[in-house]
């Protein structure tokens, strides 16, 4: 594959010059501006992309104070409520790239954290109560290692990786590829946020997965790197956030799980439990997804992505599970049940995302907001 | 204690073989890993999983299968 500044989409609606004021490809590119959901994040984006935060908060922190509470209000269901994930994308969002028209200023502006706040309440307690509060006994590093496989030995997630491996067609697989580029594309950055929160032995395991993660600190081998090639291979654009406007809340919902483990240290159990639970279950699936690829014609450069996370899952999972979450949950058992809170959730709202998708497609319908071939989305 | 929790990290040069329970043996350090005509298998990666189940897809490397082959490890 060439290494020059060439866009390579095969054949599909994606081709095209950068719009102006994205950065090249390789530099940290951010967030396209989103397309709103509903009035909150109406208010929230012309109010960043309005200009740098104002000398003085009084013109729209109290109004979007508001919108918040309005919007927290009238979700009844906080993960599936379009208006307040995608407020809390775009929060986050300036936290990991930034988003393209949005001043870096604004990451610490005491009246956006507020109105985070607002919505992450009420997304917790949504989140706890979905994935609900595992339990173990066990405080030694073995024994929470093996509580741990045998909780996520009980997740059926895999349905849609043996529909990918045997029965998708092209587009449904690009759709999935789509909807996985959200997070594939920043994949790790959300749980090395826990490495300044640890010492010691768990300190020493995500660095030694994170490492990996980042391959190996060889350029072009992160594994988002490898998916971006994977996106190319499919006639796909690989650009960050391309495909934020097309990605269902549930989607939203999982992005937004990992920002909110990870920047709270309070939580560095959780997104700790939340990576294990990534890991283990992922050698499995990423063997159908490459099986599935294959099946339907694409090259090695396109399954890379899938052959590397089944050798490199296989042994992220142990370190995870052992050294990791196990070492973790031993050196402070105070951390227990966050780290089972935090494989609980991850396996909650990635199987909610996946189970969207899959009844998308088996009712014959674009699991995205709008399909990959609409005129509009390009 | 399990054999893997003994395993001391290695310094260097320093090659360690940590058991996993019911999984793999995880290989960290400059261990060269030849096939059965003495050629070296390259290694992808610092820490690597050698299965030992015998059901893996990608010898010798582990691929997960030991969680759904019934496979169980004495240590
Ligand atoms: S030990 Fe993991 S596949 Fe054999
Ligand atoms: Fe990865
Ligand atoms: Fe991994």
């Amino acid at each position: 594959m060439s290494s020059l500044p060439v866009r390579e989409t095969g054949s599909g609606p994606t081709n095209g010059a950068l719009p102006r004021g994205s950065a090249p490809r390789g530099a940290a590119a951010r967030l396209p501006v989103p397309r709103p959901r509903g009035p909150l994040s109406a208010l929230l984006l012309t109010t960043l992309t309005a200009g740098p935060p104002p000398e003085s908060a009084d013109s729209w922190a109290s109004p979007l104070l508001w919108a918040a509470e309005e919007a927290a209000d009238a979700a009844d269901d906080p993960l599936r409520d379009d208006d307040t994930q995608l407020a809390l994308a775009v929060l986050y969002e300036l936290h990991h790239r930034g988003v393209e028209r949005v001043d870096d200023a604004w990451e610490w502006e005491p009246g956006l954290l507020s109105a985070r706040r607002v919505l992450e309440v009420p997304f917790e307690a949504a989140l706890r109560r979905r994935a609900g509060q595992p339990v173990a006994t066990e405080s030694d590093a073995a024994g929470f290692a093996r509580r741990l496989f045998e909780f996520v030995a009980d997740d059926d997630g895999p349905a849609l990786a043996r529909y990918l491996a045997r029965r998708a067609g092209r587009e449904q697989a690009r759709e999935w590829l789509a909807l996985r580029s959200l997070y594939q594309l920043r994949e790790a950055d959300p749980h090395s946020w826990a490495l300044p929160r640890l010492a010691g032995a768990p300190k020493s395991a995500l660095v030694e997965i994170q490492a990996d993660e980042y391959g190996g600190g060889r350029t072009g081998r992160t594994h988002a790197e490898l998916f971006a090639r994977t996106l190319r291979g499919a006639g796909l654009d690989d650009r960050y956030g391309r495909y934020v406007d097309v990605a269902p809340v549930p989607v939203l919902a999982a992005l937004n799980t990992m920002s909110f483990l990870g920047l709270h240290r309070r939580l560095r159990g959780a997104i700790i439990g939340h990576l294990a639970a990534y890991e283990m279950t992922s050698p499995i699936p990423s063997r159908l997804y490459g099986d599935g690829f294959r099946r339907l014609g694409y090259d090695t450069d396109t399954t890379l992505y899938f052959d590397e996370h089944v050798e490199a899952d296989a042994v992220h999972e142990q370190i995870a599970a052992r050294d990791l979450a196990g070492r973790l949950v031993e050196q402070e058992p105070g951390l227990r049940d966050d780290v089972l809170f935090g494989a609980a959730v991850c396996l909650a709202v990635e199987g909610d995302a996946a189970a969207h998708t899959l009844a998308c497609w088996n009712e014959g319908r674009s699991a995205l907001r709008a399909p990959l071939d609409d005129p509009e989305e390009t | 204690m399990t054999a893997h929790d003994e395993v001391p990290r290695p310094h260097d040069d320093e090659v360690t073989l940590a058991a996993c329970p019911d999984g793999p043996l995880l290989l960290r350090g400059p261990a060269r890993i030849v096939d059965d005509r003495g050629r070296d298998v390259p290694r992808h990666r610092a820490t690597v999983a050698l299965c030992r189940c015998g059901g893996t897809a990608i010898p010798p490397w582990c691929d997960g299968t030991h969680k759904v082959n019934g496979y169980r490890s004495e240590t």
